[in-house]
């Protein structure tokens, strides 16, 4: 990896602020489901944190960002605001979608987050959409699309990175590999040895990092975005990671094997990286858990801001299909 | 702002899509092309209804692409999210099948899963139609699927002005609109449009009025019931001809006065009868005049079959002029 993409010590610290912001909304996030104050799908993203916190760093508010229904963790970290997010997901109209969305489909423009898609694969093809835009008003915004590793086999990954290459768009796929296609095994699904390897079949650089590592996710981000920026096209990047808790909430993992789940969650990205920070004198243990204090302490907040807000009006059920008062 | 059609040296649809585009090219640098050969050193669409627009507006305005019909639609959305006007080809209607999932889960749903944040004003023009001996796969009329979706509108125009107002209107329009084209019409001459002439969509036009019997069509139908005239006046009909121009929405309105004077209605598309536009527009009609109707409201398609290649079967494939006329004489006695 380029050492010259590398991320100092404040930016290693910005990283994991976001990277403590997702996990704990994780964890808030089964502890509210479970316990029967809120009923969502949600899809669980505890252990790949480390991917959109990284990500997120080496890109600006004015990017953008195109995710998948495994995406909170992608929204938060581009700087979706926790009581947006937290109405929506409970429904509610004070959410970023009037909780016409809900948990597979967060939108928040303001922050570059223009799709949240249910479909798998299909962040890809209007990602080079949003980049064609930037490509034609001659700005230098970059657009995000992310996928996880079963979104490799489908279609629309193969047309986007053709489309892409060959418009030579400002677009990073990015790809988080967490080995499992919904409850199948990477293996038993994708021809490719490594996703990455598709990369060359469009003519597009490829890297694979460790995702669940911040300097080499940031140094793989940083790169790719200085690529996009310079005109010079997309990139696809393979951030090998696990995740924690199966595909949706409430399934059983029996499809998963134990031993390398556990082997995964040995090595939480999280506590890792915390620990590095401490030892390398990037922070102090008071330093972080201050941060970690006041992430609680927003998060609390959210829940309490979004439980109490009102339902949508059920004159919400046909508003917004289209504009208004252009064609009854 | 609706201006008027003038007369002026007739055109053809293929010409009068052609000027729309590129009147509202020049009247907005929002608006790009993009789609399989739509360029010119492709030679501006397979037909050529893109022809000059990447000379005159530059290729990055008018941008071929590969044959990906997700990519296409999924870069037209994602453009249209940022600010832009995409008027995204789909050669046939046939293709636009591989592109569902972006037309029908992501177009047209956006505005509403985002709360409204977020809109998608693209144009997805498309060509089909039979007569051109094209088989199973490459002249479908699928309408019904597109209108049967919540948050897209379809407009099917039948003749040059139309075709330019629709067009315009398509473009200006802040949502989704599949602008289906018909491939052998497209040399079909008609009256000129005047340059920023718009047709609003949702709005049908009664082409000829008449006493008897109503007919409801669109598209090239719209013409063979034109064609049909003569053969109902020689029985004694008075038809009253009614071109919907925008499937959905469709125009109630206009509809409903129409069969309340006439007190009965043809529905008559190329598209196949089951689950058809008809049926959405014979279900309104009866629950709106049941009791007061003259006859049963009818249906005119395609039969419930693939479209044939043989000619013999093609021609007996979709409404004729003949067929309409029987229909319509049968009804009104």
């Amino acid at each position: 990896m380029e050492s010259n993409y590398a991320p100092d010590g404040p930016t290693q610290l910005a990283i994991y602020e976001r990277v403590a912001l997702l996990k704990a909304n994780d964890e808030r996030s089964r502890k509210v489901i479970m316990s029967g104050r809120l009923v969502m799908p949600y899809y669980s993203y505890r252990g790949q944190e480390v991917i959109p916190a990284a990500m997120a760093a080496a890109l600006t508010d004015d990017d953008y960002w195109v995710t998948i229904y495994r995406g909170i963790h992608d929204m938060l970290a581009k700087g979706m605001p926790l009581n947006d997010l937290w109405a929506e997901i409970a429904g509610r109209v004070d959410g970023t979608c009037k909780g016409k969305g809900g948990p597979m489909h967060l939108t928040y423009p303001a922050k570059g987050i223009m799709v949240t898609t249910g479909i798998v694969g299909s962040s890809m093809p209007i990602a080079n959409g949003i980049a064609w835009g930037s490509q034609l008003s001659g700005n230098d915004r970059v657009t995000v699309a992310t996928f996880g590793d079963g979104a490799s086999n489908i279609g629309a990954f193969h047309e986007s990175l053709n489309l892409a290459s060959v418009w030579k768009l400002p677009v990073i796929f990015l790809c988080q590999n967490n080995l499992y296609g919904e409850h199948t095994t990477y293996e038993k699904a994708t021809a490719a040895k490594r996703i990455v390897d598709r990369a060359a079949a469009y003519d597009m650089p490829g890297v694979r990092v460790n995702g669940n590592d911040p300097i080499e996710m940031f140094a793989a981000a940083r790169e790719a975005v200085a690529r996009a920026r310079a005109g010079e096209g997309p990139t696809l990047i393979e951030a090998m990671t696990f995740r924690f808790h199966g595909h949706v909430f409430g399934d059983a993992d029996a499809y998963m094997d134990k031993a390398q789940k556990q082997a995964a969650m040995d090595a939480d990205p999280v506590p890792i990286f915390r620990a590095r920070l401490i030892a390398e004198g990037i922070a102090t243990e008071a330093q972080l858990a201050e941060i970690e204090a006041a992430i609680e302490a927003r998060i609390d907040a959210a829940v309490e801001f979004a439980l109490a807000s009102p339902f949508p009006e059920l004159s919400e059920l046909t508003k917004d299909v289209f504009a208004e008062g252009v064609v009854a | 702002m609706t201006g008027t059609a003038t007369k002026a040296k007739p055109v053809t649809i293929l010409q009068a899509i052609n000027s729309a585009i590129a009147d509202a090219m020049a009247a907005d640098d929002k608006v790009v092309v993009l789609g399989e050969d739509v360029a010119d050193p492709e030679d501006g669409g397979v037909v050529g209804v893109t022809k000059g627009l990447s000379s005159r507006f530059g290729e990055h305005r008018v941008r071929s692409t590969p044959i990906a019909e997700q990519a296409i639609i999924g870069a037209a959305i994602g453009a249209s999210l940022v600010g832009y006007k995409p008027v995204a080809e789909i050669m046939l209607m046939n293709f636009t099948t591989v592109a569902m999932d972006m037309i029908v889960n992501h177009a047209a749903k956006l505005r509403f899963m985002s709360g409204g944040q977020t809109h998608v004003p693209i144009v997805i023009r498309t060509m089909t139609g039979t007569g051109f001996g094209s088989g199973g796969q490459h002249c479908d009329y699928l309408e019904a699927w597109f209108a049967h979706t919540a948050g897209i509108k379809v407009v099917a125009p039948s003749n040059p002005a139309d075709a330019y107002g629709l067009m315009r209107a398509a473009i200006d329009d802040p949502d989704p609109v599949l602008y289906i084209e018909n491939l052998p019409a497209y040399w079909a001459q008609g009256e000129a449009p005047a340059p920023g002439h718009v047709v609003p969509l949702g709005k049908a036009k009664v082409v000829k009025q008449g006493t008897d019997v109503t007919i409801v069509s669109y598209s090239r139908v719209l013409t063979e019931a034109l064609a049909a005239v003569e053969q109902m006046e020689a029985a004694g009909v008075s038809a009253e001809i009614i071109d919907l121009r925008t499937i959905s929405p469709w125009d109630k309105e206009a509809v409903f006065a129409s069969v309340a004077k006439t007190g009965r209605c043809l529905i008559t598309h190329e598209a196949v009868t089951e689950f058809g536009v008809g049926a959405e527009i014979a279900a309104s009609l009866q629950s709106a005049f049941f009791g007061k109707l003259k006859a049963p409201v009818a249906r005119l398609g395609a039969p419930y079959a693939p479209v044939p290649f043989s000619k013999p079967l093609e021609s007996a494939y979709a409404p004729t002029a003949g067929r309409i006329a029987e229909a319509a004489i049968s009804l009104a006695k």
